[in-house]
C-alpha cells in the first residue's frame, strides 16, 4: 500500500472465478474512489454475490487481481477483512442478542477495546435515533430498526470499505430512507460504499454504477450519464434491456 | 370477467382483524377485491400482508370481523374454498429435491388433475419454466422458483389467485416479467390478489391497498392515489446530497426531506402554497448556502410520496 489520497478503495483488474468448467465472474475491471458509492448490479446469478465473495477475500480468485483498501485480496485477505464492514439482509445481527451485544461481540472480533466499542456505539445509535433498541433483543426489533443498528455495527470499526448487499430489501419507505443518509454520510467521511439492490430507483442514487451480465461488467458510469448514453430514460430500463437472465440455461 | 359481476367481490373482508397474543398483527381491515382485477397490497415487512393472506387463504381465524372469499366465509367455507384457491406463499415452500416437473405434477395431482390436462391454463408461465423441466428446485434462480410456485399455484384451475411476495429478492428483469404474466392471467379472467413491498409494482395493478402497521393507509387505483398528495413537492438534484439533506431541512416550511432516487424530495408543510414559489425560494436557500450545482423543480408525487406521508399520520 504506497496508498496517497487518490488511491482507490477497490480496484479489480481482470478479476475471474470459475467453478469447473463455469465462469460466474469473468474478467471484470473497476476502481471505487474512497468516499464514493458504488452500486453494484446484476440479475440473480449474474455473479454478483461471487465477485462480492472474492473483494471480501472470503473466495479466492481464480485469475486476475483485486485490491481493497489498498490489499491484495487473494494474498492479504485477512488484512482486507479487517479493514472492510459488510451486512446483508440474510446476515446482519444476531437475533438472541441485543444490539449492544452484538456490538460488543463485533467489536471482540475486531480487537477493538471495550471503551472504545461503548462509546461508538453510543454514539452511532444516538445518531440514528435508537437509544431505546439498544437493550431489547434484536428478533423483537422492527425489520428498518434492525437494518440500521447492523449497518451502525458495520462501522464500528471505521472501516475504509463497506459492503452492502441488498441492505433496504423488505424495509419500509421511511427507514429506507434513513439507510440511505447513513449511506451518505458514511460516504461524506471518505468510506467507500459498494452497494447491490434490487430496487433500482436507488440505483440512482449511487455516485456510479456498473451491470453485471452472465458475469461481465457490461454497463459502467454515473447513473445519469449511463442512461444518457444508451438513450434510455433510467438505471432501470438500462437494466432491463441489458441483464436478460439468458444465462439461466448454462447454470 | 364482466359477465360474472353480478356474482359480487372476489373478496371482502370487513373490519378483519387478527391479534397474536399483545401484538395486533392487523387491525380493522375492510376492503373488496373485484372479479377480474388485479389488486395490489403494498407495505414493507412486517406491514401485515402475510398474516391478511393466511386469513384468506383460509389458514388462520381471524380474531375479529369478517372474510368472505368467492362467496364463501373464510371460516364457515374452509372446505369448500380451499380448491378454489390459487395460493403461493411468501417463503419458497416446494420441494428442493424434486424437479420442475416433479413439483408441478405432484400438485396437480393433490388437485386430482395432471399438466397434460391443464396445459392450456398454464400454458403462459409453463413455457417459460419449461426447458429446466428436469431440474432440481433447489438449483433455479430466484426468478424462476417464483415461476414454478405461481405455476403449481395456478394448475387447479383456480378461481382466485392470493399471491404473497412473488417478486421479493427478485432481480427487475424478472420482476418485469412476473408482472406481465399476471397481467396475461388476468386477461383470462382470472383475479389476482398479490403482495408485494415495491412501491413501483402499484402501477401493474388496477387498485392497490397500502399497509402498514396492520392497518390500511388508502385503497384506491394507483394513479387516484398518487394524485391525492396534497402538499407541495420539489424535487432537488444536486451533487452533494448528504450536505443538501441537512441545507434543505433548515428551511421553515419543509415538513420532510428525503432521498428518493436520483434527487431529493422536499415536501413543504404550506398546503396551498404553489409549488413553483417552493421551488423558487428551494432554490433561492441552496444557492445562498453555496450548492451551486442544484437543479430545483416541482415533481409529481409517486404512490412511496403518498405511503411516507400516510404512515406519519
Amino acid at each position: 500500500m504506497t496508498g496517497g489520497a487518490a488511491a482507490p478503495a477497490i480496484r479489480a483488474v481482470g478479476l475471474t472465478r470459475r467453478f469447473g468448467d463455469f465462469t460466474a465472474v469473468d474478467r471484470i475491471g473497476f476502481e471505487v474512489a474512497p468516499g464514493e458509492v458504488f452500486g453494484f448490479l446484476g440479475a440473480n446469478g449474474a455473479g454478483k454475490s461471487t465477485a462480492i465473495r472474492m473483494l471480501t477475500g472470503l473466495l479466492a480468485p481464480s485469475e486476475g487481481t483485486a485490491t481493497v483498501a489498498g490489499h491484495d485480496v487473494a494474498t492479504e485477505a485477512e488484512a482486507v477483512k479487517r479493514a472492510i464492514g459488510y451486512m446483508s439482509q440474510r446476515f446482519s445481527l444476531y437475533e438472541d442478542l441485543t444490539p449492544r451485544e452484538n456490538a460488543r461481540l463485533y467489536g471482540g472480533v475486531y480487537d477493538l477495546p471495550r471503551r472504545e466499542v461503548e462509546a461508538r456505539f453510543g454514539e452511532l445509535i444516538g445518531r440514528l435515533g435508537l437509544g431505546e433498541a439498544a437493550d431489547q433483543r434484536v428478533a423483537a426489533l422492527p425489520l428498518g430498526w434492525r437494518q440500521k443498528l447492523a449497518f451502525a455495527v458495520a462501522l464500528l470499526h471505521r472501516p475504509r470499505v463497506v459492503f452492502l448487499d441488498e441492505p433496504t430489501s423488505g424495509v419500509d419507505p421511511v427507514a429506507r430512507r434513513q439507510l440511505w443518509e447513513l449511506i451518505y454520510e458514511t460516504a461524506a467521511g471518505g468510506t467507500a460504499v459498494l452497494v447491490t439492490t434490487h430496487a433500482l430507483d436507488e440505483a440512482e442514487s449511487c455516485d456510479r454504477v456498473s451491470i453485471l451480465v452472465a458475469g461481465r461488467i457490461v454497463a459502467l458510469g454515473a447513473p445519469g450519464e449511463l442512461a444518457r448514453r444508451h438513450g434510455v430514460g433510467s438505471v432501470e430500463e438500462l437494466f432491463v434491456r441489458l441483464a436478460r437472465p439468458e444465462r439461466e440455461a448454462a447454470r | 370477467m364482466s359477465g360474472r359481476a353480478a356474482a359480487g367481490p372476489a373478496v371482502e373482508a370487513e373490519g378483519l382483524g387478527k391479534r397474536f397474543g399483545d401484538t395486533a398483527a392487523l387491525a380493522d381491515v375492510s376492503f373488496a377485491v373485484e372479479p377480474g382485477e388485479i389488486f395490489g397490497l403494498i407495505g414493507p415487512d412486517g406491514a401485515g400482508k402475510t398474516t391478511l393472506f393466511r386469513l384468506l387463504a383460509t389458514l388462520l381465524v381471524p380474531s375479529a370481523g369478517r372474510a368472505t372469499v368467492l362467496g364463501l366465509d373464510v371460516v364457515r367455507g374452509l372446505w369448500g374454498l380451499r380448491r378454489r384457491l390459487g395460493y403461493m406463499p411468501g417463503r419458497f415452500s416446494l420441494y428442493p429435491d424434486l424437479s420442475v416437473e416433479e413439483n408441478l405434477g405432484f400438485y396437480a395431482a393433490v388437485f386430482g388433475t395432471t399438466i397434460e390436462r391443464e396445459r392450456e391454463r398454464i400454458r403462459p408461465v409453463w413455457e417459460q419454466i419449461e426447458p429446466f423441466r428436469g431440474r432440481r428446485a433447489a438449483a433455479l434462480s430466484g426468478g424462476m422458483k417464483q415461476k414454478l410456485a405461481l405455476c403449481c399455484a395456478l394448475v387447479h384451475r383456480p378461481e382466485l389467485l392470493l399471491l404473497d411476495e412473488p417478486t421479493t429478492g427478485v432481480d427487475a428483469v424478472s420482476r418485469r416479467e412476473l408482472w406481465d404474466l399476471l397481467a396475461d392471467l388476468r386477461a383470462g379472467g382470472l383475479t389476482v390478489l398479490v403482495s408485494t413491498p415495491y412501491m413501483d409494482e402499484a402501477g401493474r395493478c388496477d387498485r392497490v391497498a397500502l399497509i402498514h402497521q396492520g392497518r390500511l393507509l388508502a385503497v384506491d387505483p394507483p394513479r387516484e392515489i398518487a394524485a391525492g398528495f396534497d402538499r407541495p413537492l420539489v424535487a432537488v438534484a444536486v451533487r452533494d446530497r448528504f450536505a443538501a439533506l441537512a441545507a434543505l431541512r433548515e428551511l421553515p416550511h419543509a415538513e420532510s426531506v428525503l432521498p428518493f432516487g436520483a434527487t431529493l424530495h422536499l415536501v413543504d408543510r404550506r398546503r396551498d402554497a404553489p409549488a413553483e414559489r417552493v421551488a423558487a425560494e428551494v432554490r433561492t436557500h441552496l444557492a445562498a448556502r453555496g450548492f451551486a450545482d442544484a437543479e430545483v423543480a416541482p415533481a409529481a408525487a409517486t404512490i412511496e410520496d403518498v405511503f411516507i406521508a400516510r404512515m406519519g399520520g
